[in-house]
């Protein structure tokens, strides 16, 4: 392990102390000064990220710390390049240049041990969709390594918990949006993993199952697990994270607690203060139906 | 409201072309080739016609019937209807129903089957240029004709439609497809050996096609093809007849595509029932370590996706490709059962993660070990496709009638087995191409992508024949030379060989695997 050096202190989890991660809001462009090493008590701890697909610059330079233990929120308008930051964090995507430190370890020096410690949830990405439930979670576990018991037991319990244990038989390809959101977060629990990284974890899921989710989730928190999660809903982000960060353009507008980030305001407003383009309803008059 | 359907549908292929330029150019030479095929058509029946009118009708009344087959029957079982214009889009617009299928119907001639297909009958007509009344008939013919292709195949696509919505369905139907698509060949090479036996009674022949041709424009596809024949030969009645059927039968399919579609309008689509699997099937079965689960993964997918079982189902026709190519079982070809068995099994997981498609980002967030996900990929086939191998070279050795070959038959399949799953484990992990994505009917070729299939399955094709020369030469001696001695040398060669290969193919193919899985998960992405 790497041994403490003078980085922003490491946030106790649910501290309510400002944070030291928090950033003012960082203009495009090289920033001043050297960049912070990156923080090995974190449990993502992201520096410099950048990716360009072909013109365009999808992640121009994100540095990001999600510490351990923390329930963090990444909001964001379409485009802004969550799912790139996320996939370039959890091993997807090799980022062009820039770091991404799982619990203090390289995860692009040593994939192997980086993605041991980590669940993942994908977004826009299909499962192996002619196994049954059942198969497809036994199957997530025994790649990892896991042995037959102990995937047996988990599996079942998991797809108890995500109200899948009807469908357990079931070709996943017959599932519904939401019941495919469901197996694919069952394949990213099943190892128990340090920290998860869900990308858009309840579209298309259901009030019920979602209300389900989010209970796992909180459980797993309070356990000393760590939770990312991407999302376009405000509300839910501010009601269920501690954390959150702010990205827009590819870059981090705002990070820290939510209150810290939000101020006195609604997270949505304060989103759409940092994020811009509202557009003001003049026109459309003959849309008025009176 | 026809002229905004058939604008929508210029749109729209105007629209495909902006995406890449070598679409463009694969859609200009497409053209420039069905133009010619349709020439040729029209220049042979116009020479035919001129020079003997009865066979030009019997010939026009044959391929024109056909042609209609085709039009109604092809997309229920291979390439499901164009679906460019697909009534569901228009749900939301209140069009009247009459209007939209009349839209529908036209527009439906605007793409390149149809062009061509209108091209041909139109042209085909002028068969008949020499009698003025012969042709204006064979011209309606053409246009009932054409009319008859569009609507029929919207009538049995949209009537059948919550039949073929089914997933089960249309998998076992892809998967039976597969049959007659191979034994085509094979079904006209051994009609031309019939023909080409014994003496030809070409008089036998004509005699037999006039009478066929006779009964097949009486039935609803080759009954607008057979007016201008009819007016030719000055019967009025026949053509006022066949007018009838025509039209009569485009009755019908209109007002079964118009009851269908209203039914299917107001019937979102559903998948069908689900599917179950009892237990855990493969997965209680292999060894509990990722090497054990990606096998399991692979060979339940061998059985239940179509996209392999089709490549299954195939398998049993080889023999029976062989022996009718050979033309009977003395042949020596027959002894290339095995051996060939062996290589199309070896080389159907070249391609294993572009079929997993975007799923394998699962392997890549999970980490797993190359190792583990080459040899799980390889195992499957080695272990079915090593029985399948070893069977068929016992049955065509015994249907050859020579046991002596045997071990030069089974060194030489045993080592193409191993040494093309080798040459797979390797090329898969480094030559990506877009395959049909799950779900998705094997027959779909991905667009824009022949170049890149050209290129890998090249490669792979001259890696195993050249890693495979040194077995094959002794096995060709042994078999041509009738050297039975060599053959054990080819037997001993070829297991050492191909495991070699093997070895090397899945180790290669696992680093470089460890070191790029990000970016073959990237490229998988991109075909989307």
């Amino acid at each position: 392990m790497v041994d403490p050096v003078p980085v922003p202190a490491p946030v106790p989890s649910g501290a309510p102390a400002p944070d030291p991660t928090l950033r003012p809001a960082t203009a495009p462009g090289p920033q001043p000064g050297p960049p912070a090493p990156p923080n090995p008590a974190a449990a993502l701890s992201l520096r410099g990220l950048w990716k360009r697909f072909g013109q365009k610059i999808a992640v121009a330079g994100i540095d990001l710390d999600v510490p351990a233990g923390s329930f963090y929120g990444l909001v964001g308008p379409n485009g802004a390049g969550k799912t790139t930051t996320l996939s370039m964090a959890t091993g997807l995507l090799r980022p062009d240049a820039g770091t991404a430190h799982v619990h203090g370890t390289d995860l692009w020096a040593d994939p192997a041990a980086g993605k041991r410690q980590l669940g993942v949830l994908p977004d826009g990405v299909r499962l192996f969709d002619r196994l049954t439930g059942a198969q497809l979670v036994t199957y997530a576990g025994l790649l990892r390594g896991m042995d037959r018991d102990t995937v047996a037991e988990r599996t079942a319990e998991l797809l108890a918990a995500l109200d899948l244990a009807k469908d357990a038989t079931t070709f996943v390809v017959d599932y519904s949006a939401g019941m495919t959101k469901k197996i694919a977060l069952a394949t990213a629990l099943i190892h128990a993993p340090r920290t998860l990284v869900l990308d858009e974890p309840f579209e298309a899921v259901d009030p019920v199952s979602a209300a389900n989710i989010r209970d796992i989730l909180a459980g797993y928190v309070a356990s000393g697990g760590t939770v990312v999660v991407s999302s376009h809903v405000m509300d839910l982000v501010q009601r269920m994270c501690d954390h959150v960060a702010v990205v827009a353009g590819g870059h981090v507008l705002a990070a820290g607690t939510v209150d810290e980030v939000r101020g006195d305001q609604s997270l949505e407003d304060r989103f759409v203060e940092l994020v811009g383009g509202r557009q003001s309803t003049e026109g459309l008059a003959w849309l008025r139906s009176s | 409201m026809v002229a905004q359907f058939v604008r929508l549908k210029l749109t729209l292929m105007g629209n495909a072309f902006r995406r890449s330029v070598w679409q463009t150019i694969g859609f200009v030479v497409g053209a420039l080739y069905g133009l010619f095929v349709v020439g040729m058509l029209v220049v042979g029946a116009i020479v035919l016609g001129t020079t003997d009118p009865e066979l030009a009708g019997t010939v026009v009344v044959l391929g024109g019937a056909l042609a209609v087959l085709g039009w109604w029957v092809i997309p229920l079982f291979a390439f499901g209807v164009d679906a460019t214009l697909d009534p569901q889009r228009f749900v939301l617009f209140g069009i009247p129903q009459r209007r939209l299928l009349a839209g529908l119907a036209v527009a439906g001639v605007v793409s390149v089957p149809g062009v061509a297909t209108a091209l041909s009958a139109l042209g085909a007509s002028f068969a008949w240029w020499r009698t003025p009344l012969a042709l204006l008939a064979a011209l309606v013919g053409a246009v009932v004709a054409v009319a008859l292709c569009v609507v029929g195949s919207r009538a049995t696509t949209t009537a059948l439609a919550p039949l073929l919505e089914s997933r089960r369905y249309r998998e076992v139907v892809t998967v039976a497809a597969f049959v007659p698509l191979v034994l085509v060949g094979p079904a006209f090479a051994w009609l031309g050996a019939q023909l080409g036996e014994g003496p030809v009674d070409g008089e036998a022949v004509g005699g037999m096609l006039t009478r066929l041709a006779g009964v097949v424009a009486w039935t609803p596809f080759g009954a607008p093809w057979g007016l201008g024949a009819a007016v030719h030969d000055g019967a009025w009645g026949l053509a006022l007849a066949r007018l009838v059927v025509a039209l009569a039968t485009l009755a019908v399919a209109w007002v079964v595509w118009d009851r269908a579609l209203a039914r299917a309008l107001v019937t979102p689509p559903t998948s069908g029932g689900a599917g179950r699997a009892k237990g855990l099937g493969f997965f209680s079965r292999f060894p509990a370590t990722p090497t054990g689960a990606v096998a399991a993964r692979t060979a339940t997918y061998w059985l239940r996706d179509p996209r392999y079982s089709g490549s299954i189902a195939v398998v049993p026709l080889i023999p029976v490709v062989l022996l009718v190519v050979g033309g009977g079982a003395g042949s020596e070809i027959f002894l290339a059962l095995a051996p060939f068995t062996a290589w199309i099994l070896g080389f159907s997981i070249s391609a294993d993660v572009a079929y997993d498609h975007t799923a394998f980002a699962l392997h890549v967030s999970s980490g797993v070990p190359g190792r583990a996900d080459r040899w799980g990929r390889a195992l499957p086939v080695l272990v079915a496709g090593g029985a399948v191998t070893v069977l068929f070279a016992v049955v065509s050795v015994a249907v050859a009638g020579r046991w002596d070959l045997l071990p030069a038959i089974l060194g030489v399949s045993v080592g193409v087995l191993l040494t093309s799953t080798g040459v797979s484990s390797a090329t898969s992990a480094r030559l990506l191409y877009p395959v049909p994505k799950p779900g998705d009917s094997p027959f779909k070729q991905p667009q824009g992508a022949a170049m890149a299939t050209l290129v890998a399955q090249t490669v792979a094709m001259v890696l195993v024949l050249a890693l495979s020369l040194p077995f094959l030469v002794p096995g060709l001696v042994a078999v041509l030379a009738d050297l039975p001695v060599v053959g054990w040398v080819t037997l001993l060669v070829g297991a050492v060989v191909g495991a070699v290969v093997l070895v090397l193919g899945v180790r290669w193919g696992a680093r470089r695997y460890d070191r790029g899985a990000p970016e073959l998960l990237q490229r998988v992405l991109s075909y989307a």
